[in-house]
């Protein structure tokens, strides 16, 4: 038997990630996500792991948005497959997915009886707005470390306005963007 | 166990899979049609309740999906429902994330992915004003949510004290008549 921890290095950066790895990773990342776990997956996957850098990350994080399903799942599947192959991507999953699925089923018998309280109300509002600003936050930062150019800004804006403005369906919005700026890249960084 | 229902259940959520572009919060009107309007499983009230607590709850958004099916058919509608929602896009994310690095070399997928990088800043930062939309209440709210911002940007602290900040201020702002 080869050593788990060297057996799953990855060709494309070298980092040795194991399935245990992958797991503990997503499972810390599922139990912080209280009201959605898009913010916490950039901190713990580029700060406090490295397992990314800045840009690598809002590609990945890019891809799984253009594709159905949870995008936190997406980038699960994707980044265990990168470094285990197929029960890489098993061990992400069920990390993200096994504790809140259980906490879920108790919450879920005690909300009735404590949701009608305002001041549990007024607790989660409160949290509620925090978590505005953790993603308004990360979104900021993101692009703080990214540098982007002219072309890359104008883009980024193009899309908060429609989907974050005008909430034009999400699919619409995908369409027109991305072969839009594919192409301009495409032909920009033509090689010559 | 009604097992008809189970197979009603992986029915619709595995096609609202293949079609959840930008997550469950994105599909939400979709299941909501599905849900209460068409096939009359509950309430409009009930899918309410049930947003809210998966709202609360850690983890991703799409386990709204399994406490629709646990409300539908209990343990096993739970289960099913989150295999249906799950199978039909793993699976796609699976081979497309092999495709996009089988094909990594070529300069068209290397312009795609320079591309989806400022889209998915855009995407984040869109859902964080639609989330600060939403939770804005009174001068308090919107104040958490620029502080967290401050927070997250300027120090490398830890969110979960931002969090757990506005919930202490929104419960004293309650009590202080600071929300309405």
């Amino acid at each position: 038997m080869d050593d788990p921890s060297t057996a799953g290095a990855c060709a494309e950066t070298g980092k040795n990630i194991s399935r245990r790895d992958l797991f503990m990773v997503f499972a810390k990342i599922g139990l912080l996500g209280f009201g959605g776990v898009t913010p916490w997956l950039r901190r713990v996957l580029v700060e406090e792991n490295a397992w990314l850098d800045d840009r690598e990350f809002a590609e990945l994080f890019g891809f799984a948005s253009t594709l159905p399903g949870a995008n936190t799942v997406s980038v699960a599947i994707m980044l265990g497959d990168r470094h285990q192959g197929v029960s890489g991507s098993l061990a992400a999953l069920s990390g993200l997915l096994a504790m809140p699925l259980l906490i879920l089923a108790g919450i879920a018998s005690l909300y009735d009886r404590f949701s009608a309280s305002p001041d549990v109300e007024n607790a989660i509002g409160g949290a509620a707005a925090a978590t505005a600003g953790l993603v308004i936050g990360n979104a900021c930062k993101t692009t703080i470390n990214m540098k982007p150019d002219l072309i890359g800004c104008v883009i980024g804006v193009l899309v908060f306005v429609a989907a974050g403005i005008l909430q034009i369906p999400l699919l619409w919005t995908l369409l027109a963007v991305v072969p839009a700026s594919v192409i301009i890249l495409a032909i920009r960084n033509r090689p010559r | 166990m009604n097992l008809g229902l189970l197979g009603e259940l992986a029915k619709t959520f595995a096609l609202i899979s293949i079609i959840a572009v930008g997550g469950a919060t994105a599909t939400v009107p979709e299941i909501h049609r599905q849900v209460v309007d068409t096939l009359h499983w509950m309430d409009g009230t009930t899918f309410a309740n049930i947003l809210a607590v998966s709202q609360i709850a850690p983890g991703p958004n799409v386990m709204i999906i399994g406490m629709i099916g646990w409300q539908v058919a209990g343990a096993a509608g739970l289960v099913v429902a989150m295999l249906a929602i799950l199978i039909p896009s793993c699976t796609l994310a699976f081979v497309a994330g092999r495709a996009m690095r089988h094909f990594s070399a070529l300069h068209i997928v290397k312009s795609a992915r320079a591309a989806l990088a400022p889209i998915a800043v855009g995407l984040i930062l869109a859902s964080g004003f639609i989330l600060a939309r939403a939770a804005d209440r009174s001068a308090l709210t919107g104040a958490i949510t620029a502080g967290m911002t401050i927070l997250i940007v300027k120090t490398r602290a830890n969110p979960l004290f931002g969090l757990l900040t506005g919930a202490i201020l929104g419960f004293i702002g309650g009590r202080a008549d600071l929300l309405t």
